[in-house]
């Protein structure tokens, strides 16, 4: 069942990510982690569909928040990052997902790793906890290649910076601020073990991002002691333009 | 393991959804599979699923055989399902009105 949202705010959040805010007036709510799939059609007739997750918790203004990362040669998201205008529709279905989700009545340590645009479903997360006031504790890993790609960067920051909050680290890629402790590199099996929590507190761990990235740390999880039924993962690539 | 293993060309039960909401009316990602071929029971979520070719293609986490194939094309929609041999869907969802 496809639903009509309209575009009612932009957001730029790094060079090539931006938020658009969409009014549906027959959204029905959304868990955090859901993804939505948005159809464009062409004036001929062609049709494109892509999966984006939605950025925001479950809201009473029926608003829902997609962060789209453009690719190069994406089919769909040069589109919603450069050319969308406020006022425009987009079609939508959804919310889809009820596996890669955290509802707010979860209680235990709570894991998060992203990869790039893989932290916007794990934002939704963040910021159901934060609107629910729940405590339950929240890591998050998030692996990016520079400091200029962090999306949602002071919002992280505020939501990470004082007691019973979400612990935060960032792993980077290809370039780190200055000082910064560890040197550019991917995840690997040590970070995992020193920022991740200890595997006997029994974590549920959510892991976003390309499909390559997700299969290393999901790996490295389950080496370091997490059963794999405690491990959700959702991938995304190329071939689906996603995110 | 075989080449599909390593070629990281494929996404997972999530991607599949949106497409098989046209069939199921239950959340597919969070239903438990059981592979007619290694008798592995995994969340759909988690089946590898291949979306490049005309349809899709949702192979086992575990051995890589087909699970499900699903195409649609002229105004009807082939669903195979001959990869699984159970698919058991959560129905509180039901009552929680696809919350």
């Amino acid at each position: 069942m496809w639903r009509v949202g309209i575009v009612v705010a932009l957001h730029d959040e790094t060079a090539t990510a931006r938020t658009i805010t969409l009014d549906v007036s027959d959204w029905p709510g959304h868990v955090a982690g859901q993804h939505v799939d948005v159809r464009l059609t062409a004036s001929d007739g062609y049709s494109a569909v892509r999966s984006y997750s939605i950025a925001s918790a479950a809201n009473t203004e029926r608003r829902v928040e997609l962060t789209v990362e453009r690719l190069p040669d994406g089919e769909v998201s040069p589109y919603l990052t450069q050319e969308i205008a406020v006022g425009d529709r987009l079609e939508l279905r959804g919310p889809i997902g009820g596996w890669f989700v955290w509802r707010t009545r979860q209680t235990e340590p709570i894991q998060l790793v992203a990869g790039g645009s893989g932290i916007v479903p794990l934002m939704a997360m963040i910021r159901a906890r934060a609107l629910a006031g729940s405590t339950a504790p929240f890591r998050l890993l998030y692996s990016v290649r520079e400091p200029e790609a962090v999306f949602y960067r002071e919002e992280l920051q505020a939501l990470s910076d004082h007691a019973g909050s979400v612990n935060l680290t960032c792993a980077y890629t290809r370039v780190a601020p200055k000082d910064w402790p560890r040197p550019p590199s991917r995840i690997d099996a040590a970070l995992i073990a020193n920022t991740t929590w200890p595997s006997n507190l029994v974590p549920t761990c959510y892991v976003c991002g390309p499909t390559s990235f997700v299969e290393s740390v999901a790996g490295f999880l389950s080496s370091s002691g997490n059963s794999p039924d405690k491990i959700r993962t959702e991938r995304f690539g190329p071939t689906g333009d996603r995110k | 393991m075989n080449s599909h293993s390593n070629d990281y060309d494929y996404l997972d039960g999530n991607a599949a959804a949106g497409e098989l909401s046209d069939i199921f009316t239950m959340d597919v990602t969070a239903a438990r599979g059981e592979c007619a071929h290694c008798g592995a029971i995994k969340r759909f979520a988690e089946a590898h699923v291949y979306m490049q070719a005309p349809g899709l293609v949702a192979r086992c986490a575990v051995c890589e055989h087909v699970l499900l194939r699903f195409v649609k094309a002229r105004q009807r929609a082939f669903l195979d399902l001959r990869g699984l041999t159970c698919l058991i869907l959560d129905t509180s969802q039901l009552v929680e009105s696809g919350r």
